[in-house]
């Protein structure tokens, strides 16, 4: 019938609409499908006008490069939220931009950095995310990401509501002081909004497990040994704590309080110092608040990261077991409404 | 349906996904061979059978052979044999003087000190001018987007390594990240496909290209799309942040409007040939620039892209524009350029309709891959991951029909600087493919997605195949149209550099990016593997570090080959034309 070696209309036609009919199911009509068939959760609420601009920002700078915004659906990344996303997860974020550009793609392809589905939950603080977006290295050593001075201002005189970012010295310049500019703030914002919002329970959506020996395997293997059933501390505190109070305990002065020779973690009686990694804390106004960690860590990782802040760097308190976290929260949960 | 459970601890302990995918090369590689052999054998068997016949034809004619003539023969055989050489045959005691001026060079040592004297290209190619000058633009404006790109991606890779290289905004990683690839692909990539595509249209349509001045307005147009593709990028403007598709739409149209009038030049030229058969490099010429306009038109067509029917448009974008077309255009070129380098005919014409019409089936359904485990349909995923498996037919198609035809012409590989281009580019096509298929599959996702791995991926598949198969095609017909072949010695860096550059990026970022993946499964701080991905960093760094510098010996040996020169013609014409002469200058 066609005679695809003689006849280049016909060739070049059938390769034409073989193409679009295979894009047409491949794609068009899944992202349409997608598109129409999804609605925002009812926990969720649509972007201020800050978080949008913040989102710009976040597109503009090509933040997606490094960052993703995806929680698969596997073990691996349960680290990165409480549940794998959902398409509704991404109702108000990815909607079309303006007419010169399309809905952002923010659910990335790479990590280099982090992922940011929950950062708003791990890192509430401002001035934490200030900090690092003025220069990374300030509250994370070892980070690569780039710093982003344009963000912020250098001022000599500084006005009644300019609100000054306290930079250690090895980072600070003579004679100014440095102010984020609407645009560090509405980043900000926006990364501060980014949570996973919680799910109805229909909607329940699970991690596809790893067989790999799971935290509850080798607790119930040395249940009759208790110190051994504790996670490791260290790891843990590394990948919650340190980017504030820094890997060495020592904090940031003039943003977060050191814990080596803290009296808090070294108190006999180790009650307050949980109670502040539940609930969090914001009494002392010379530190950033310090966001409350119940719902992230579990009575055994919480007792594993005190034990660890509480044997290191000088400090010398005697540990404390599951067991004791779990009447400090219950205490705790008693107390808030 | 969704699986149920991942086992993680057995892949890695066991042979694994590492170890499957060295076996089954090695197994496929292992079928190459004795593939090959079993055809020696089977060809030394037909040969054998021949000089059996010719040895029976001899005798035959030896006796029936006449007494007179057999004297005859003797004699002469007795005379050679006497005969002794005089010790003047070589030389005399005349002077030396070639009065015809055929003779153009004397030498008595090879040029070359270091490497293989490599044959020169063969004669010049009767070309029209004007398309010999719209190729060399398309090449030159392309060789110039390549080295401005690859310094950017260079000086990105250093920026891994010292991340306080430079604090100003349009520096910064994540805008220039997009100006690198954009460069690459339609700055570098895309205009030296078109440049080299005009010549294989017009010249296997045995025509002349329809309408120059569309060829030329295109050239404008697509340069045009990656200065302020580029500028837009680099002060934060860009598309949503999609990768591959970071040029704003007014952008990016300057680009569709350039590749439809190519397509309608090239369509048309087509159409005029003076063959009845239309040659297989323009059906994939022609089929990469049909796909390519309607996957441009899909990407950025706005209304059922909001949510996460971006995120399925973006997986079919970034692959597809990698597959339907640099590869299929590629393909296309590498039909023409590689027969004509080894001056002999492809191995099979069906096979390279197989893998056309493969090619467009499974590549087109395969973009998913990129988001498994993602918040997108699973079954869309699943789809992807099974049409990725099915690339191993056009691959292993396209793969056995080039080497089928370089078969035989091994040895001509160390005599000639343009096969080592060609056959890089074949072995990575077919490794670089195939391991992306691996790559789609669940497991593999689960320890190397998100890592590095993935960009070594993609700098072995844009860079291993498609550059690699550009720069054999440019050195097969430049030297060819301008008469000037490069210093042969920097062909040679050229080649080393860019392959030793390649290897060391790849390795480093594979196994960084594969180590990376497991210390992310055994629930590491992440800033672990930040601090142990350094010293592969600083690794891509000097691989490609050596990529550039072998753009930069690229960049030289190309402007070595289009140089304008005076060309002192004869002066054998009548005097009426001495006077109107002027010295000609050969583009």
């Amino acid at each position: 019938m066609f005679n695809f070696h003689k006849d280049h209309r016909s060739l070049v036609f059938v390769s034409f609409l073989g193409f679009l009919i295979l894009s047409l199911g491949v794609a068009v009509f899944p992202a349409y499908q997608s598109q129409e068939n999804t609605a925002p959760l009812p926990t969720m609420e649509p972007m201020t006008e800050a978080e949008t601009n913040g989102l710009h920002i976040f597109v503009n700078e090509g933040c997606v490069a490094c960052h993703t915004q995806q929680v698969r659906s596997i073990e691996m990344d349960k680290t990165w939220g409480d549940r794998p996303s959902i398409p509704s997860d991404y109702y108000y974020s990815k909607q079309r931009m303006s007419l010169w550009r399309q809905s952002p793609s923010v659910l990335g392809s790479e990590r280099t950095g982090p992922d940011l589905t929950n950062i708003g939950k791990r890192q509430p603080s401002e001035d934490w995310h200030l900090l690092h977006l003025y220069n990374p290295r300030i509250v994370v050593k070892e980070s690569i990401m780039p710093s982003y001075p344009w963000l912020f201002e250098e001022k000599s005189e500084v006005n009644q509501n300019d609100q000054v970012l306290a930079i250690p010295e090895e980072f600070s310049k003579e004679g100014v002081k440095i102010v984020p500019t609407k645009m560090a703030l509405d980043l900000v914002a926006y990364l501060q909004s980014l949570k996973q919002a919680p799910l109805t329970t229909e909607q329940e959506v699970d991690f596809i497990p790893s067989t790999r020996k799971k935290l509850e395997d080798v607790k119930s293997e040395n249940n009759d040994n208790q110190g051994a059933s504790l996670p490791d501390g260290q790891s843990l505190y590394t990948s919650t704590c340190a980017a504030c109070h820094q890997a060495e305990g020592t904090g940031l002065p003039g943003a977060f309080p050191p814990l080596a020779g803290s009296s808090v973690v070294n108190d006999e009686d180790p009650e307050l110092l949980v109670r502040i990694i539940l609930q969090g804390y914001d009494a002392r106004p010379e530190y950033a608040q310090m966001p409350g960690f119940a719902d992230q860590l579990s009575d055994e990782e919480i007792a594993a990261i005190a034990n660890h802040e509480r044997s290191s760097w000088g400090n010398d308190a005697p540990s404390l077991t599951a067991e004791d976290v779990k009447k400090i929260r219950e205490l705790v949960m008693n107390q808030t409404p | 349906m969704q699986a149920n459970t991942i086992d993680t601890e057995n892949w890695l302990t066991s042979p694994g996904v590492i170890g499957t995918l060295v076996l089954i090369v090695i197994v496929i590689v292992v079928g190459i061979l004795i593939l090959m052999a079993r055809l020696n054998s089977f060809l030394g068997r037909q040969k054998d059978k021949q000089v059996r016949k010719q040895k029976s034809q001899w005798n035959e004619e030896l006796v029936n052979l006449e007494q007179s003539e057999i004297d005859t023969i003797l004699e002469r055989r007795k005379r050679a044999h006497k005969y002794q050489l005089k010790g003047e045959e070589l030389g005399s005691a005349y002077d030396v003087s070639d009065e015809k001026g055929l003779i153009h060079k004397v030498t008595h040592k090879p040029e070359n000190p270091i490497a293989d004297e490599k044959k020169s290209a063969a004669e010049a190619i009767e070309t029209p001018d004007q398309l010999k000058k719209l190729i060399i633009f398309y090449l030159g404006t392309a060789v110039f987007w390549l080295v401005f790109g690859t310094f950017i991606g260079q000086y990105l890779g250093m920026k891994f390594v010292w991340p306080e290289l430079d604090s100003a905004s349009w520096l910064s990683f994540g805008r220039l990240r997009p100006v690198h690839t954009n460069t690459v692909f339609w700055g570098w990539t895309s205009l030296t496909m078109f440049g080299l595509g005009y010549f294989v249209v017009s010249r296997t349509s045995n025509t002349k290209i329809y309408n120059y001045n569309w060829g030329w307005l295109a050239l404008v147009l697509i340069n045009l799309t990656v200065i302020i593709g580029n500028i837009c990028l680099m002060s934060g403007i860009n598309n949503g942040g999609g990768e591959y598709r970071e040029y704003v739409w007014p952008v990016m149209s300057l680009f569709a409007l350039g590749l439809i009038i190519n397509f309608l030049n090239f369509y048309k030229t087509v159409a005029n040939r003076k063959i009845s058969e239309i040659y297989i490099s323009n059906w994939y010429i022609l089929g990469a620039m049909v796909w390519t306009i309607v996957l441009v038109i899909i990407g950025y067509l706005p209304n059922f892209q909001n949510g996460l029917g971006e995120t399925v448009i973006q997986g079919y974008y970034m692959h597809q524009g990698v597959g339907m077309w640099f590869m299929t255009f590629t393909l296309g070129l590498i039909y023409y350029y590689l027969p004509s380098a080894l001056n002999k005919p492809i191995y099979s014409y069906s096979l390279g309709v197989l893998a056309f019409w493969t090619q467009m089936l499974f590549y087109t359904m395969i973009g998913t891959h990129h988001f498994v485990f993602s918040p997108l349909p699973w079954w869309l995923q699943t789809v992807a991951i099974v049409f990725s498996a099915g690339m191993f037919i056009p691959v292993i198609a396209g793969t056995t029909n080039f080497l089928m035809t370089m078969r035989g012409s091994w040895n001509h590989i160390s005599k000639s600087y343009v096969l080592p281009f060609f056959l890089i580019g074949v072995i990575f096509y077919f490794v670089g493919s195939a391991q992306g298929s691996f790559q789609a599959f669940r497991f593999t996702n689960y320890i190397w997605h998100f890592t590095d791995f993935n960009v070594a991926h993609s700098h072995m598949t844009m860079y291993g195949i498609i550059a690699f198969i550009l720069w054999a095609c440019i050195y097969a017909i430049l030297p060819r149209l301008t008469v000037k072949e490069p210093p042969q010695i920097l062909v040679g860096a050229h080649f080393w550099l860019a392959l030793i550059g390649l290897i060391a990026y790849m390795i480093s970022l594979m196994a960084g990016g594969t180590l990376k993946g497991l210390s992310w499964v055994e629930n590491a701080p992440f800033i672990e593997s930040v601090i142990m991905m350094r010293q592969y960093w600083v690794w891509r760094a000097i691989g490609g570090t050596l990529m550039f510098i072998s753009h930069l010996l690229f960049a030289y040996n190309f402007y070595y080959m289009v140089k304008k020169r005076k060309v002192t013609e004869p002066i054998n014409i009548t005097p009426k034309k001495v006077n109107q002469a002027e010295p000609k200058e050969h583009v």
